[in-house]
């Protein structure tokens, strides 16, 4: 059976290229970058290359990217970071549709005693800039809003938001993980301080992330015990894998464009389909402001972990925002925070496409899914209920 | 991905009885669109009581799909008050077994037999009745009450697991946990305690009941205890982790864990802490 992988906001394949340029130094630069010999400096000059391609597809300087082992890390890092530097403030500001990586951090951040203020979203997952300007005070230490959503897509006005937070003289942090690579990013013309990437999103390897830091932002490192990426972040470096995010950064340069029109039409002709064909379904996200390659989509009254293991029997791998796929029971804060009903948010799918992505696998799901919709109709209760109140 | 076995794949893809029964006299419907999964389940029982025809619409996910369609192919053709001994377990083991997260679907099919059940008797399923605890899922006093005493839970997760209470917003978890102390303390003066007990049936009903009764409970204030040794009627024991530090340590000593022992091995232990 053929793999159709639109789970690509969860994780995406290592590029070709990218696991090129990992080999050599799984096998033959297996020095380490801070000893003082030949083998040292051998596995120290691409380390220093991928901090350049790095800091050069964000539009940054190579001092201000520091490598993580993930966006969790980059993301606990730079709040830490933030609340550390500036003791007296004991305020936080964040979404209520950030990632766990963010929330589940400053929620227990409540508990040691900050006050952390969740600004909530539309029904279009879009941020409520007054609630974020208002609450911002001298009390703020950091207010960190995602770039992009990982299960909408919608993008936040985050360089808006950052030189109003600038003026306020708080830290401003973006978790940019779903963003880099399909968004224009130039962090030298912008007032944000501190971003989180990482790299199994581009198509690196997992276990490699990083923060760029904006050149004099107070910092102060979550790891200590050595002196590795300037002090700020010890422990030896995950050789091999930064030298792939490296590469997978120039890559998502050179494919942005192709991101932006052939991924985002495949994404498109996707969604169009589906809400053709299938009744009782919409799509949720701020449509002008959005990921192009993501699509949240709701179908009523039938439940999204059916809908995925009937998918999968097809070879489609997609995610689902509903309880039971993740041993929750209630649907994702997101869809939560955006009021998706019920009716719906149970059967809300996310498509996440790459540029891995080609028509024929479009086309399969367009072609299955309509099938697992009526199948699964045709077993709920609910959808019998619905029809007979609209007299069908 | 959820481990689901063969059965539970076979009865999610191929699902058995899918719909409504004409001329059904029993029905039964649990669950609702905001928890996530629902079951209505139709019947027909024959003038001798034997259920003629089942059927199933279910809205949720592959586990509860596959213990719906099990759940109708287990009782066609059964004698009603056989039907009626249906448990949650009877599903589970039908489907080769279910992930511990899902158990709640089988439940849910014990449910909608019971209700069912109920309705082609012209009565009421008693634990609906009850207090509602838990606002998220709906869930009642009664329901868990009967969970934790016939599935033998005891903790909040396997309360979860089994009936979704407490699964959602977390506000009831002390409701809960209050349930599970008043069902189980009852359930544990129920321990048959032998008139004369040898030294060893002594010892080893100290060490259960310390286990069981005492361990969990400092356990949630990070504290433990260990048991030293057991010298006539005297315990000795060694307080750890918080309980060694704390100011409050003796009176625990003596109004919780001697006063447990005491109620439930014999009256006349003393216990003794050893540092």
């Amino acid at each position: 059976m053929r793999t159709i992988y639109l789970d690509n906001n969860a994780t995406t394949r290592i590029a070709d290229e990218v696991l090129e340029e990992m080999i050599p130094a799984l096998t033959n630069l297996y020095g380490n970058p801070s000893s003082m010999h030949h083998k040292g400096a051998e596995a120290g000059a691409p380390l220093a290359l991928a901090r350049e391609r790095v800091a050069s597809l964000l539009g940054a300087l190579p001092e201000e990217i520091l490598f993580t082992s993930c966006g969790t890390e980059s993301d606990s890092t730079a709040i830490h970071a933030a609340l550390i530097a500036n003791p007296d403030k004991k305020h936080i500001i964040t979404t209520m549709v950030e990632h766990p990586a963010v929330k589940t951090y400053c929620e227990d951040l409540e508990k040691k005693g900050y006050r952390v203020t969740y600004v909530p979203v539309d029904r279009k997952g879009r941020i409520d800039l007054n609630t974020l300007y208002a609450n911002l005070s001298k009390d703020t230490a950091i207010v960190s809003v995602m770039w992009a959503n990982n299960e909408s897509g919608t993008i936040f006005p985050v360089e808006e938001i950052a030189k109003k937070v600038k003026a306020a003289g708080a830290v401003f942090h973006t978790d940019a993980v779903q963003a880099v690579g399909k968004v224009d990013i130039n962090l030298a013309d912008s007032a944000i301080d501190m971003l989180s990437l990482s790299g199994h999103k581009l198509h690196a390897p997992k276990g490699v992330g990083a923060l760029y830091i904006r050149k004099g932002t107070r910092f102060a490192p979550f790891l200590m015990g050595g002196h590795q990426e300037m002090g700020r972040r010890a422990g030896t470096e995950n050789h091999s894998s930064i030298i792939a995010l490296g590469r997978a950064c120039t890559l998502a340069a050179e494919k942005m464009d192709e991101e932006n029109t052939r991924v985002k039409d495949l994404r498109d002709r996707l969604e169009k389909s589906l809400l053709e064909s299938i009744p009782n379904s919409f799509v949720n996200g701020d449509l002008e402001n959005r990921l192009p390659n993501t699509c949240s989509i709701s179908f009523e009254y039938v439940e999204g972990e059916s809908i995925l293991l009937m998918m999968n029997e097809f070879g489609i791998c997609a995610s689902s925002g509903s309880a039971c796929t993740s041993g929750s029971l209630e649907p994702s804060h997101v869809l939560r925070a955006m009021g998706i009903p019920f009716t719906a948010a149970h059967g809300t799918i996310r498509f996440s496409l790459s540029i891995d992505n080609t028509d024929e696998d479009i086309d399969t799901v367009i072609e299955c899914l309509p099938g697992i919709i009526h199948t699964l109709r045709q077993m709920s209760p609910f959808w019998a209920e619905a029809m007979a109140a609209q007299g069908k | 991905m959820w481990d689901y076995t063969e059965k539970v794949r076979d009865h999610f893809l191929n699902p058995r009885n899918v719909g409504v029964v004409e001329n059904a006299n029993g029905v039964g419907e649990v669950g609702s669109l905001s928890c996530g999964d629902a079951l209505k389940l139709t019947i027909r029982v024959s003038d001798n009581d034997i259920i003629e025809d089942a059927k199933f619409q279910t809205f949720g996910c592959a586990s509860a799909i596959a213990s719906s369609s099990a759940l109708t192919e287990m009782v066609k053709g059964l004698d009603l008050n056989e039907a009626a001994k249906i448990t949650n377990d009877d599903i589970a083991e039908f489907l080769g077994g279910l992930p511990k997260e899902k158990i709640h679907c089988s439940v849910m099919g014990r449910d909608g037999l019971e209700r069912a059940i109920a309705d082609f008797r012209g009565e009421v399923v008693k634990e609906t009745q009850g207090n509602v605890v838990c606002e998220c899922f709906g869930v009642t006093d009664l329901e868990i009450e009967r969970a934790v005493k016939e599935d033998n839970l005891t903790t909040i997760d396997e309360i979860i697991h089994h009936l979704k209470a407490g699964g959602g917003c977390g506000k009831c978890h002390d409701d809960i946990e209050a349930i599970i102390h008043r069902v189980r303390g009852e359930a544990t003066m129920e321990i048959i305690k032998p008139v004369r007990m040898s030294n060893m049936q002594k010892i080893k009903l100290i060490e259960s009941t310390l286990e069981r009764e005492i361990k969990p409970a400092l356990q949630k204030d990070r504290g433990d205890i260990e048991l030293v040794d057991v010298v006539g009627n005297k315990v000795y024991v060694r307080l750890q982790g918080s309980c060694a530090t704390c100011s409050k340590s003796q009176i625990t000593l003596k109004n919780h864990v001697e006063a447990k022992l005491r109620e439930l091995v014999t009256q006349e232990l003393i216990v003794e802490e050893v540092k």
